[in-house]
C-alpha cells in the first residue's frame, strides 16, 4: 500500500469523524428533547417517545439507514447522501441517548425534585439547575459508550454508499488486492479513535461507583 | 411529492422474505451459540495462571468491542480462505457474529462470576451442602440471575446485527430484500416492510426472554 491509498484511508476516517460528531450532536439535542419528554408526566407525551425509543432500539441500525434514505428522496427531497445519512444518524442516536438520559434523569433521588418544588423552582430552572446537572454526572460513562457504538456503527454508511473509512478500504482494497492488510489498518483506525473513549469511559465508572458507596 | 407507494414487488416476495426471516434465526441461534462457548471459554482462560494468555483474552475483547462489526466481518471473511478455511458466506458470518457477541459475552459472565461472593461459597459448604449442590444452587443460579438481563439484550442485537452480514450475502433477511429491491427498485417499501420484520423478531424474541426470566430467575415468593 502506497501513501496515496493510506492517504485516501485518512480521508475516510475524516468523514468517520465528522458523522460521528454530527450524530452525536444532533443526536444528543434531540435525545435532551426526548428524554424530557419521557419524563414530563404527560402521558401522551411519554407514550410516543416511548414508542419512538422502543422503534428505534428493535430495528437495525442498517435498516434505519435505508429507510430514512430512500424515504427522504420519495418525499421529494433531494439530498446529498452525507446530509441524508448524517440525518439518518441523528435519529438514531436521539433514540438511544434519549433513553440513557431518561434512565440518570429518574436515578436522582426523588428528594431533589421535591425540594427544588417546596423551594417553587419554575420546571425549567428545577432541570437545568438542579435535576440535569446531577444527571449528566451518572450517565457519562453510558453516553460515552454510546459515542463508540456510534462511531463504531458510521460504518454501515458504507453500506449506503456514504465513502467514509470502512467504504474507504472497500475501496483501496479492490485496487491493490490486500484486503487483510487494507482491513487491518482500517480496523487499527476505529480502534486508535475508539479505545481511548472506552477506557476513559470505564474509568468515570469505577469513580461513579466508587463514589456511590 | 408525486409518488404513489407500491408494495407489489413486496407482496409477490412475501414468501421468500418470510423464509428468509428463518435465515437471519439461524444466524442469530448460531451466533448466539458460539458466543456462549466463546464467553465461557474467555471467562475460564481470563483467569489462567500463563500470563499471555490472560493478556491475549483481555486484548481480544478490547479489539473486538472497539472496531466495527462491519470490519470484522469482512476482515474474517477475507483471512479465512488464506488460513486454508473455505466456508460459504453464511457459516462465515455465523463464526463473525460469534466472535463479536463472545467479546461482549466474556465481559458480562465475567460480572457475573465476580458478583457471587467468596463468604456465600463457604457459607452454603458450612450448611453441609454439597459441592454440586453448592455450585447449583449458590453459584450458577444467582450468577445466571445476574447476567441474564444484560446477556439477553447483548442477543437480540447480535440479532438485529445480523443485517449487517448481508455486507457479505449471507443468506438472511436483508440479503434477500436487497434482491428484491435491485429488482424492482421499491427500496422504501421492501426495506420499511422488513424493518416491521425486524421489529417484530425483536420483539417476540424480548417477550421470550422475559418469558424464561419469570419462570426460571424470580425470587421464590412465599
Amino acid at each position: 500500500m502506497g501513501s496515496n491509498e493510506f492517504l485516501f484511508l485518512l480521508t475516510g476516517l475524516k468523514w468517520t469523524v465528522l458523522l460521528s460528531i454530527v450524530g452525536f450532536i444532533g443526536g444528543g439535542v434531540f435525545g435532551l428533547a426526548i428524554a424530557l419528554a419521557r419524563t414530563c408526566g404527560h402521558a401522551l407525551l411519554e407514550r410516543i417517545t416511548a414508542g419512538y425509543i422502543a422503534l428505534f432500539q428493535g430495528t437495525p441500525l442498517l435498516m434505519q439507514l435505508f429507510v430514512v434514505y430512500y424515504g427522504l428522496a420519495l418525499v421529494g427531497l433531494k439530498l446529498d447522501a452525507w446530509v441524508a445519512v448524517a440525518i439518518g444518524f441523528t435519529l438514531h442516536a436521539s433514540a438511544y441517548l434519549g433513553e440513557i438520559w431518561r434512565g440518570s434523569i429518574e436515578a436522582v433521588p426523588k428528594g431533589q425534585t421535591e425540594a427544588a418544588k417546596a423551594l417553587s423552582l419554575h420546571y425549567v430552572w428545577r432541570m437545568k439547575d438542579v435535576i440535569l446537572p446531577q444527571a449528566i454526572r451518572i450517565s457519562l460513562p453510558a453516553t460515552i459508550g454510546f459515542l463508540v457504538q456510534l462511531i463504531k456503527g458510521t460504518s454501515l454508511a458504507a453500506i449506503v454508499g456514504f465513502t467514509e473509512l470502512t467504504r474507504a478500504g472497500n475501496i483501496v482494497s479492490n485496487q491493490i488486492f490486500q484486503p487483510l492488510l487494507v482491513f487491518g489498518i482500517v480496523g487499527a483506525l476505529y480502534f486508535l479513535l475508539c479505545w481511548p473513549l472506552s477506557l476513559y469511559g470505564s474509568h468515570l465508572e469505577r469513580r461513579l461507583a466508587i463514589a456511590a458507596r | 411529492m408525486n409518488y404513489t407507494l407500491d408494495f407489489t414487488p413486496v407482496i409477490e416476495g412475501m414468501p421468500a422474505l418470510l423464509m428468509a426471516c428463518l435465515g437471519t434465526f439461524g444466524l442469530a441461534l448460531g451466533g448466539m451459540a458460539l458466543a456462549i462457548v466463546i464467553g465461557v471459554g474467555g471467562v475460564v482462560l481470563r483467569d489462567s495462571k500463563v500470563a499471555p494468555v490472560r493478556w491475549l483474552v483481555k486484548a481480544f475483547v478490547e479489539v473486538i468491542r472497539n472496531t466495527p462489526f462491519l470490519v470484522q466481518i469482512f476482515f474474517i471473511y477475507f483471512a479465512l480462505p488464506l488460513a486454508g478455511v473455505r466456508l460459504d458466506p453464511t457459516p462465515t458470518a455465523i463464526i463473525a457474529l460469534g466472535i463479536n457477541g463472545g467479546a461482549y459475552a466474556i465481559e458480562i459472565i465475567r460480572g457475573g462470576v465476580q458478583s457471587i461472593g467468596k463468604g456465600q461459597i463457604e457459607a452454603g459448604l458450612a450448611l453441609g451442602l454439597h459441592k454440586a449442590q453448592v455450585f447449583r444452587l449458590i453459584v450458577l443460579k444467582p450468577a445466571l440471575r445476574a447476567i441474564f438481563p444484560s446477556l439477553t439484550s447483548q442477543f437480540v442485537l447480535l440479532t438485529l446485527t445480523t443485517s449487517v452480514a448481508s455486507a457479505i450475502s449471507a443468506y438472511e433477511l436483508t440479503s434477500v430484500a436487497q434482491r428484491i429491491e435491485s429488482d424492482s427498485f421499491r427500496s422504501f417499501e421492501v426495506y420499511g416492510t422488513i424493518t416491521l420484520f425486524y421489529l417484530v423478531i425483536s420483539w417476540v424474541m424480548m417477550r421470550f426472554f422475559a418469558a424464561i426470566s419469570t419462570r426460571y430467575f424470580s425470587y421464590p415468593v412465599k
